[in-house]
């Protein structure tokens, strides 16, 4: 192996401007985890909207929660990414057409959030049905018995619940998207791995770059396991174990 | 504005057969990834629940690291550091398939490990008693029935998988996106190529994952 | 107070209901029994809608509850329910699901449900437990919870579906303490139980259903001196037996 190591690259300055590389990778975390927590926000509350339909007596929200979840599970990120950056505003009228491709404000920070929010809530729905499902006829029963219009029922007894017993597969798609935030470098957010690439190909330090920048991930990661297992202990039941029943 | 009038399809039927090509790729890393994931996957799920503590630790290790960095970055590092260690160049279609074989081996390992966790530890016992050595009581009773009882988690890793092998865009590895990406540029109509390959990914993708529920329905019949 | 007319009730093909008819007055007590999956669990959760019908009509204190103009939630507000399973709400404390109902349904203000959960609480034994969560009673006391709980919204009548059978034997008796204490002050009870003991003491009527038909709705005394049909004595002779 045959490799020129040099771990002061970091503080070096980039070929083009006065920055240092490590500024570079400072300000790729910062979108990164912009892009990540504005898409968390979109999914949590679209997930929970739309996992709730699907366990709705109504066939019409069922079905059109079914095909939310469909429609945005089956098809690739990447792929999804596209479509919205280049073909969604040809969609759109034309004055607003016009607007997004010319003068949208941070139109890849923008399209980034809603494509990574909208994947990762059909992924949360799928999430929150289970959780919902877990929990026993009873409950349910138990809620209406008292007077609980199904609104009511859901509010204060199911959800309540189904979001406790949820906590950890939510932990997983909190940590998937972080990492599923890197394909908006395909649109050019300047994230992470998009700076990865950036200062690999200015710097010719490869292996440093990417040890740093997996480093970086690792720990946005580890933070954001330690904040919802946070959660998770000051939600906690006492007396409660397990889910179902 | 219609999408009908706008769009133009008629540029996909000539670029069908180079749209087959990349499909082809795709389909041939998805399948070489699943086999070789689910191989190495099992042989890293052994480790983890073996009695050596060294190997369980290397595997755990292994199998944490995977899963907490961006596969994006994964298929960065391979590309990057394989020629480095090897001391040639290697092309991106070779280097995505060694990627995408190791990353998934470390998720298809956490579904075999919970699988052969499913198995009741009297099977072990059993195949103990009648003479089997570790090596047979794997993979004659304990490894089948991990298998047979997570057959529809693997199905649906393997979807996702087959959705993800669209990331090696990122090193240029020609795939069914990169393919309609350079017959968008020749014809001049990306865009048309764009919706195209969404929707071929999403009706592979909705029929397995239809063939998936009807497993999950079958198999909790028997069970 | 509450009157069921020629219920009948299928689950896509399979009858689980066929024909039910009787009246409950108020102040009644009246026990509904008979082998499991002979539809008494389904029987007393139509009563307040929890159960859909196909055919017939349920009418409570004059509210039809086969009208879909019928407002459900305000009907059930007024009619307690006690389920087999407890169903209290995990997530709340023993207080909070006691108070939950009146302050969401009927609008009490914090205060007043408070006051009303204690009191509620001291009746049936359970004033030291306020502030814990369901989770850490046993299953006696939170069954009893479960009536206080559907005791706060200060019902018309009480719906018990197998108040007793999910608790171990030396539990049974704290809860059909209570139930015994409300029958004897004049609440109106439709009760789904095996505890003919408790039959016997406050029961003015007994129901035995099988296979999803009302075979026996007599008085009490009348019910445990001779049935009339033979499949309830075969059922007596059972469960009396040991």
């Amino acid at each position: 192996m045959n490799y020129h190591w040099n771990w002061g690259i970091f503080l070096q300055q980039v070929q083009s401007g006065d920055e240092t590389y490590l500024d570079w990778l400072i300000s790729g975390l910062g979108w990164t985890v912009s892009v990540a927590l504005a898409a968390w926000v979109i999914a949590l509350v679209l997930g929970s909207l739309i996992g709730t339909l699907r366990t709705v007596p109504n066939r019409w929200l069922v079905l059109l929660a079914t095909t939310h979840v469909e429609l945005f599970r089956n098809v690739p990120l990447l792929v999804q990414l596209l479509l919205w950056f280049f073909v969604v505003p040809e969609f759109l009228p034309r004055d607003l057409s016009l607007w997004v491709k010319q003068d949208m404000p941070a139109k890849e920070f923008v399209t980034a959030v809603i494509c990574l929010g909208l994947f990762t809530s059909a992924r949360v729905a799928e999430q929150v049905r289970a959780g919902i499902q877990s929990l026993s006829r009873g409950q349910k029963m138990a809620g209406l018995a008292i007077g609980f219009t199904l609104p009511q029922t859901y509010r204060y007894v199911i959800l309540p619940m189904a979001f406790r017993i949820i906590i950890p597969p939510l932990t997983s798609e909190f940590m998937n998207i972080i990492k599923n935030s890197s394909v908006a470098f395909a649109i050019g957010v300047l994230e992470l791995t998009f700076q990865a690439r950036q200062m690999q190909e200015d710097s010719e330090q490869g292996i440093e770059t990417y040890l740093a920048v997996t480093l970086l991930y690792f720990i946005v990661a580890f933070a954001a396991n330690r904040g919802m297992a946070l959660i998770e202990r000051r939600t906690r039941v006492p007396g409660y174990i397990g889910g179902a029943k | 504005m219609s999408f009908f009038t706008q769009f133009d399809f008629s540029v996909i039927a000539p670029s069908l057969p180079f749209l087959w090509e990349g499909l082809k790729f795709t389909a041939k890393l998805t399948l070489i990834a699943m086999s070789g994931g689910i191989f190495l996957g099992t042989l890293l799920a052994l480790a983890r629940l073996s009695s050596i503590t060294p190997l369980a630790m290397a595997a755990t290790w292994y199998v944490n690291l995977m899963r907490s960095i961006p596969l994006l970055m994964v298929i960065l590092w391979f590309f990057l550091v394989i020629p480095i260690f090897t001391g040639k160049p290697m092309g991106a279609e070779t280097s995505a398939i060694i990627t995408f074989t190791a990353f998934e081996a470390a998720y298809f390992s956490e579904i075999m490990r919970a699988g052969i966790q499913s198995v009741p530890r009297g099977q072990v016992f059993a195949g103990q008693a009648i003479g089997m050595t570790y090596w047979q009581t794997m993979s004659y009773v304990v490894l089948p029935q991990a298998f047979r009882n997570m057959l529809p988690i693997l199905l649906t890793q393997t979807i996702i998988l087959f959705q993800d092998t669209s990331l090696v865009y990122a090193i240029g590895a020609k795939d069914l996106l990169k393919a309609a990406e350079i017959a968008g540029k020749n014809y001049g109509r990306p865009l048309e190529m764009y919706v195209f390959v969404a929707l071929v990914y999403f009706v592979v993708c909705f029929a397995l994952s239809n063939l998936v529920k009807h497993l999950q329905s079958r198999t909790a019949i028997v069970r | 107070m509450i009157k069921i007319d020629n219920i009948s009730k299928w689950y896509g093909q399979f009858r689980v209901l066929t024909d039910c008819s009787t009246q409950i007055t108020k102040g009644e007590v009246v026990v509904v029994c008979g082998p499991s999956g002979s539809g008494k669990s389904t029987l007393i959760k139509c009563v307040n809608g929890l159960e859909p019908f196909q055919q017939g009509d349920i009418i409570v204190n004059n509210i039809s509850i086969g009208d879909p103009k019928t407002n459900l939630p305000q009907l059930r507000a007024h009619v307690g329910m006690v389920f087999q399973h407890f169903e209290l709400f995990p997530h709340m404390t023993i207080t909070q699901n006691l108070t939950i109902g009146q302050v969401k349904v009927l609008g009490r203000s914090n205060n007043e449900a408070h006051q009303r959960a204690l009191q509620l609480l001291d009746r049936v034994g359970l004033n030291s437990q306020a502030d814990k969560f369901p989770g850490q009673l046993s299953g006696g006391q939170q069954q009893r919870v479960a009536i206080a709980r559907a005791l706060a919204m200060d019902p018309i009548c009480m719906l018990f579906d197998e108040p007793t059978s999910a608790l171990d034997p030396e539990m049974i008796n704290e809860v059909l303490d209570v139930m015994v204490g409300l029958a004897n002050e004049g609440m109106t009870m439709m009760v789904v139980s095996h505890e003919m003991g408790f039959a016997r003491k406050v029961a003015d009527r007994v129901i035995f259903m099988d296979n999803g038909s009302i075979v026996e709705d007599a008085g009490t005394e009348e019910f445990f001196g001779t049935p009339r049909s033979e499949r309830a004595q075969l059922f007596l002779s059972k469960i009396l037996s040991h």
